[in-house]
């Protein structure tokens, strides 16, 4: 926190999420949602298939309007136009015919948003070239983005994501295609990424513990709510038994958490548990 | 020049009407070249073939009422364009449904017309001109307005050159990043009922999808930059375009009966073995190949 400070002149976070909800065709998706992420911070967006990751991501980078709350960036209301968040969608067409070589796709997150024919330059390339370095993509960055495997690929779309220098990158599930030594590979990137680069990370997926190691907060959303905090403070039964709005239990197993449905869960019996703790 | 008399005909380089067809046959052909690649690339295939049958209805509509086939097409595919995008073109789910809609709407006006067209005196040839194309009887004084029709589909594809591309790869990350979709879209389907409207008139409008996408499709399987796609686009097409008017016009003096065959045959004919020759092991490998030898030069 004091970094953040420090290096911009200001207390607030890069991103602030405030009592976010929304209602999508008279359906409740998130409720109260609020969180916050640091520069330099790595944080999980962790739920099931459905729970309203996409949705909140959508909210954050302007493209969906939330029903109620607001998203601050270094302070500011979003904007129309945001160039201070990077993007790595989950669905990405990126076809074996697509005339494109890793370098150009990243090459497209420079002005890919301008009209007109790009112009090419020293300072462009010199741009893509120490992109391509920082994701160590240079062995294969004049091979076509089609040909590529699901790693490779989103080591070019972190690139493409990073090249105009965002404040903040989300990345939706990112790992959700990749064999597991491909994950721990693009986790360590990321994780150097916000170091090196201090920009702040919220990375969602359905599956915590690849992330247990290199992730500095947790977002864990459910029934529609979010609690947030480190993952000591959020993985608890108590927490996540209030989300669910049934009981849940956490078991550690060797370095690893395992949330499974307790007892009763079925009858739909509601334990007395305590609030989820609020973001900070 | 005598020693290559086998291969054009007499009166080939003297005759206007051959002047007329591979000056427009040329310039259609490069439109439709690089809107192609676009077009293939964002998957929009079938919205092109969608505006085909349009201008099919445009064209003979067109006819019926003492206006150039061309206008018709033109002005077909524009208005298809914009039903298109008000019924949902944008959504993915929604585009084979706007497309389907638009479609076969078209296809029905396109049969009253004919109908009528081929009933009427006034018009004759009606049917073959415009869904086969009669590229060998169309008037020179319809040049200037080719010309600006292509620059027009030109200069949308330069502008929205950048956002395409990006949305191309992820609608998502377009929008984020501030880019207007719906202009992009709106624009690039006109750029693409331009590009069939112009195709119409070379080979026909029910024949136009085929130097849309022919070539572009063949071009995207050869290389890896959108440089040289559209550039080996448009050397296949209008390659294939000339060749087709000349074998065309040499068909009539195969044989005795002196019949000369359909220009829109060979066109179509030849952009069709272009790209499955573009699949072949051997082309793809060679293709590689060079691609490398470009991509490690610095």
């Amino acid at each position: 926190m004091t970094a953040t400070s420090w290096r911009h002149g200001a207390s607030h976070a890069v991103l602030d999420v405030e009592g976010i909800g929304v209602a999508l065709s008279g359906r409740q998706i998130l409720e109260g949602v609020s969180f916050t992420i640091d520069a330099g911070e790595f944080t999980g967006l962790i739920g099931s298939n459905g729970a309203g990751k996409t949705t909140l991501l959508r909210i954050i980078l302007g493209l969906l309007r939330p029903s109620a709350g607001r998203v601050l960036l270094d302070g500011a209301p979003l904007s129309r136009q945001n160039r201070s968040i990077g993007y790595v969608p989950q669905k990405v067409l990126l076809d074996p015919d697509m005339p494109m070589r890793a370098r150009d796709l990243v090459a497209l997150g420079i002005d890919g948003d301008r009209f007109g024919i790009p112009t090419p330059s020293k300072r462009r390339r010199a741009a893509v070239e120490e992109m391509l370095h920082a994701v160590d993509a240079q062995g294969f960055a004049d091979a076509r983005v089609g040909t590529l495997s699901g790693g490779e690929q989103q080591r070019v779309l972190i690139a493409q994501a990073l090249i105009s220098h965002p404040r903040l990158l989300l990345l939706d599930e990112p790992l959700a295609n990749l064999d597991p030594a491909s994950a721990q590979e693009i986790i360590g990137l990321l994780r150097q990424v916000a170091d090196q680069q201090q920009v702040a990370l919220l990375l969602s997926a359905h599956e915590m513990n690849p992330l247990l190691p290199a992730m500095d907060r947790v977002v864990y959303i459910a029934g529609g709510r979010a609690a947030s905090g480190t993952t000591d403070e959020v993985i608890r039964p108590e927490v996540l038994s209030a989300l669910y709005g049934h009981h849940v239990d956490v078991l550690r197993v060797s370095g690893r958490v395992l949330v499974v449905a307790g007892p009763g869960a079925n009858e739909d019996h509601c334990l007395p548990v305590e609030p989820p703790r609020a973001a900070g | 020049m005598t020693d290559l008399h086998w291969i054009f005909e007499p009166g080939f380089f003297s005759s206007q009407p051959v002047h007329v067809a591979v000056t427009i046959g040329g310039v259609a052909a490069v439109v439709c070249a690089i809107v192609g690649v676009f077009t293939v690339m964002r998957g929009q295939s079938f919205a092109g073939h969608a505006l085909a049958d349009v201008s099919t209805a445009g064209g003979s509509g067109a006819l019926l009422v003492g206006l150039t086939p061309l206008t018709g097409f033109i002005g077909g595919g524009v208005i298809g364009a914009a039903a298109m995008d008000m019924i949902g073109i944008r959504r993915v789910r929604g585009r084979d449904l706007a497309t389907g809609i638009v479609l076969g709407a078209s296809t029905g006006f396109a049969a009253l017309f004919l109908y009528l067209d081929t009933t009427s005196a006034a018009v004759t040839g009606a049917t073959q001109q415009i869904l086969f194309g009669s590229i060998f009887t169309v008037d020179p004084s319809t040049i200037p307005i080719v010309a600006i029709f292509s620059a027009t589909a030109l200069v949308i594809i330069a502008v929205i050159y950048r956002p395409l591309l990006l949305s191309s790869m992820s609608d998502d990350v377009a929008a984020a990043r501030g880019v207007p979709l719906r202009l992009v879209g709106l624009l690039f389907m006109l750029a693409l009922a331009l590009a069939v409207g112009l195709s119409a008139l070379a080979i026909g409008a029910i024949l136009s999808t085929a130097l849309l996408i022919g070539p572009a499709a063949a071009a995207l399987r050869l290389t890896k930059r959108v440089g040289s796609a559209l550039a080996l686009a448009c050397i296949l097409g209008v390659g294939s375009t000339w060749l087709g008017i000349l074998l065309a016009y040499d068909s009539y003096y195969w044989g005795s009966s002196h019949r000369g065959l359909p220009v829109s045959f060979f066109i179509v004919g030849l952009t069709f073995a272009l790209y499955l020759a573009s699949g072949l092991p051997v082309v793809r490998a060679h293709a590689e190949r060079r691609a490398k030898q470009s991509g490690e030069a610095p």
